[in-house]
């Protein structure tokens, strides 16, 4: 599995903001950092096919091999996690994590419970996301993520809002439970970008200090 | 589907409106083939100028109106300017739903019971203060110049009003602009008028015109209230349309013409008053009076207005219940010697069948005007296009008379159908309204997550965005049915008498004078949409009792 952007191109009102040329491979974690307004949501935006209409895109998108620049979001299967978990309100934990599994898999309930277990949240399923704390929201949003089988991980600042302690447990947490996935981490958060363990770039592709 | 929705509601607001106007514009110049006028003619204005009401009608639209208007808003502003962000404030805006939902009817009707001479306010004050044993022979109620019908407009207008200055102070920015003002010294209100009003004004500019327009030409409120002889034009125009005489369609059609050119002379006038007093705002802001002084006599000033329309509503409809089950009731006797359902029971046949059809036509107004709105919102209409106010620019009495001849000729008149149309025509500006802010506010990203976990566009509308709107949805609804239940003059021409509905039956009880038949069917008109608005509250949180995160919304 790898992701490949080619030759991407963001512009801004005819201004050029991104340019990268690379490929991330499965299991590798790509950091672009830079700060806010350079355009790195507006990347994440571009390569899961949400991008405003005031910028355009040139160059491919490639997954798996599949040219997936022109597709729809719902069908690009590009995992997406933002700083906030925005879990449903109106679905319980479990269903929550139901609207991520796809819909004719086998034993749908068993592998519901199974993520359950995995975010340390055995039986509770039927809780209102309302009432979990922020570390278990995080956790509830990441795994629903991986139910829905993505072939790629996008993450757009995702533990900034957790507090210290926390942010190097699900930190630590992600990265064990994205292994093998290429993934896309946007930050301005130097830990971040050293955990990821990756290549650290700038949206113009060039290294970050 | 979805594509079609936003042409589909541009015209349903156009046509009608275009349609009707035609259909007016004939008339009025002698064209109308099915009653002999086969030529343009001059003559219906000359007999319209003949009458000898007219200066007085004309004058009563004006002055009534731009009365209302100007009383509305100044109350509506001073109460925003002197109380936003204290619990005061939280404590009426949260009664301004039900409010709104009351038909304009119902509460003309309680503040007539209210102020008429054998009204509570006076059996409250007799005899010991006045010294009258009998109702005292005053026209307090139907005054020759307009002033009941003044106040029963204030009394329906300053609640919308102040809803949508609600709405657009959190687009203007309101708290950080007031902060920056209190920091530099300003009071309350002076700072409020200086750097809020400026943005929250062009935000409620069309509400305010529509307030006008309204005001200017309703008939409903000024058959209850509004002076008879002579009556406001919108009213003499009524009475000329459905004359038993034909003839006189000739000079109505002028007439309901001079109304609209009435009412874009008024539009005029205020659009040069809003030039002239920004110009002058403008000095005056930038002088830097702080005003300080202002706040204590202003919170008083607007606190009376204020308390005045929750007393005259909630007494209004107090009396309307209480008539509605009085026995004998003496004056000058506070309350009733005797009380009964006598005329609810002769009435109760009728008062279901009304009933049904009214919460029938309103329940499937209010819920096509649902799918319509949802539709040209998804359809990724940012801004709801300033069309949406078409139908309540234009007066009624302006564009529904030719509207009903048209559908005379299509063979549609007195239809329930035709009837359902015309209501949606009001319903869906409204249900629009109230549905575009909470559908802007949601969280798109919920939207783009459900997208990246490989839900569709109809999975992501249907599963996500409609569920976590579900409050907004149910409110929508409400304000459509509570505006489809308070149609009057849509209800009486496209109904063409065939078609009976709650407020028809009441507003034609208004001359009859029987307190208590009035007070059964006004209750009956204030209760189904009260009824519906409760649900509409009580229904979500019953559904999202268990999701707390759902309250948000």
């Amino acid at each position: 599995m790898s992701l490949r952007l080619d030759d991407l191109r963001i512009l801004r009102d005819g201004a050029p903001m991104v340019s990268l040329d690379l490929t991330v491979a499965a299991g590798e974690v790509l950091t672009i950092m830079g700060p806010s307004g350079c355009g790195k949501s507006t990347l994440l935006a571009a390569i899961v096919g949400a991008l405003p209409p005031a910028f355009t895109l040139s160059g491919r998108i490639w997954l798996d091999g599949r040219d997936v620049t022109h597709l729809p979001t719902h069908r690009r299967q590009m995992g997406l996690l933002f700083q906030d978990d925005i879990l449903f309100p109106h679905l319980s934990v479990a269903g929550n994590l139901g609207f991520g599994l796809s819909r004719d898999t086998p034993d749908r309930a068993a592998r519901i419970e199974d993520a359950l277990g995995k975010a340390g949240l055995g039986g509770m399923g039927t809780r209102d996301p309302a009432t979990l704390s922020g570390g278990q929201r995080a956790r509830v949003a990441l795994m629903r993520t991986l139910l829905s089988a993505p072939r790629a991980l996008l993450l757009d600042e995702p533990f900034s809002k957790l507090d210290a302690a926390l942010r190097d447990q699900m930190r630590a947490f992600t990265f064990e439970q994205a292994k093998g996935l290429p993934t896309i981490l946007v930050t301005h958060d130097q830990d971040d970008a050293k955990a990821a363990q990756g290549p650290i770039l700038t949206v113009t592709g060039a290294p970050a200090a | 589907m979805i594509r079609a929705a936003p042409g589909l509601v541009v015209a349903l607001m156009a046509l009608p409106v275009a349609a009707g106007l035609a259909g007016v514009v004939l008339p009025a110049f002698g064209y109308f083939p099915a009653l002999g006028g086969t030529a343009f003619a001059l003559a219906p204005w000359r007999a319209l100028l003949d009458w000898p009401g007219i200066g007085a009608s004309v004058r009563l639209s004006l002055v009534t109106g731009l009365a209302a208007t100007i009383l509305s808003l100044a109350i509506t502003l001073l109460i925003v300017a002197a109380w936003q962000g204290t619990r005061s404030f939280r404590v009426v805006t949260s009664l301004l739903a039900p409010l709104l939902s009351l038909p304009h009817a119902a509460a003309a009707f309680g503040l007539a019971f209210l102020i008429a001479p054998s009204g509570w306010f006076a059996r409250a004050i007799s005899p010991w203060a006045t010294g009258w044993q009998r109702p005292p022979d005053l026209l307090i109620v139907n005054d020759p110049s307009g002033l009941a019908l003044i106040a029963g407009l204030v009394m329906k207008e300053v609640p919308f009003l102040l809803l949508m200055t609600l709405a657009a102070l959190g687009q203007a920015d309101s708290a950080r602009r007031m902060a920056v003002a209190r920091s530099l010294g300003y009071g309350r209100v002076t700072g409020w008028v200086k750097t809020v009003l400026p943005a929250v004004y062009t935000q409620i500019r069309l509400p305010v015109f529509a307030v006008l327009a309204y005001s200017m030409s309703v008939v409903d409120v000024a058959l209850i209230l509004g002076p008879t002889r002579p009556p406001t034009l919108a009213v003499q125009v009524l009475d000329w349309m459905t004359a038993p005489d034909l003839s006189l369609r000739f000079m109505a059609s002028a007439g309901a013409l001079l109304q609209l050119l009435l009412v874009l002379a008024a539009l005029g006038a205020w659009l040069l008053a809003e030039r002239l007093i920004a110009a002058r705002g403008r000095i005056w802001a930038a002088g830097g009076g702080r005003g300080q002084a202002l706040d204590a006599p202003l919170r008083i000033a607007s606190a009376l207005p204020m308390a005045l329309i929750g007393l005259g509503v909630g007494a209004g409809l107090a009396g309307l219940a209480l008539w509605s089950v009085a026995g004998l009731w003496r004056f000058p006797d506070l309350l009733p010697q005797s009380f009964g359902w006598r005329v609810w029971a002769d009435q109760s046949a009728q008062l279901w069948r009304l009933a049904g059809t009214s919460a029938g036509l309103a329940a499937a107004s209010a819920l096509i005007a649902l799918g319509l709105t949802i539709g040209y919102l998804q359809a990724g209409a940012s801004r709801l296009l300033g069309i949406i106010y078409l139908p309540l620019l234009v007066p009624q009495i302006a564009f529904l008379p030719g509207l009903s001849a048209f559908a005379l000729w299509l063979g549609l008149d007195g239809s329930w159908g035709a009837v359902l149309a015309v209501h949606l025509v009001f319903v869906l500006p409204y249900v629009a309204l109230s549905l575009s802010d909470p559908w802007r506010a949601w969280d798109a990203r919920a939207g783009l997550t459900a997208a990246s976990l490989g839900a569709g566009p109809w999975r992501v509308l249907l599963t996500v965005r409609l569920p976590m709107l579900l409050r907004a949805l149910f409110i929508a609804f409400a304000v459509g049915f509570a505006t489809s239940i308070a149609q009057y003059l849509p209800t009486l021409l496209i109904g063409a008498g065939r078609v009976g509905t709650v407020t028809t039956e009441a507003v034609a009880l208004a001359a009859s004078g029987n307190r208590r038949l009035i007070g059964v069917w006004a209750v009956v008109q204030m209760a189904l949409p009260m009824l519906v608005f409760a649900l509409a509250l009580a229904a979500p949180a019953l559904v999202a009792r268990r999701r707390s995160g759902l309250k948000v919304t």
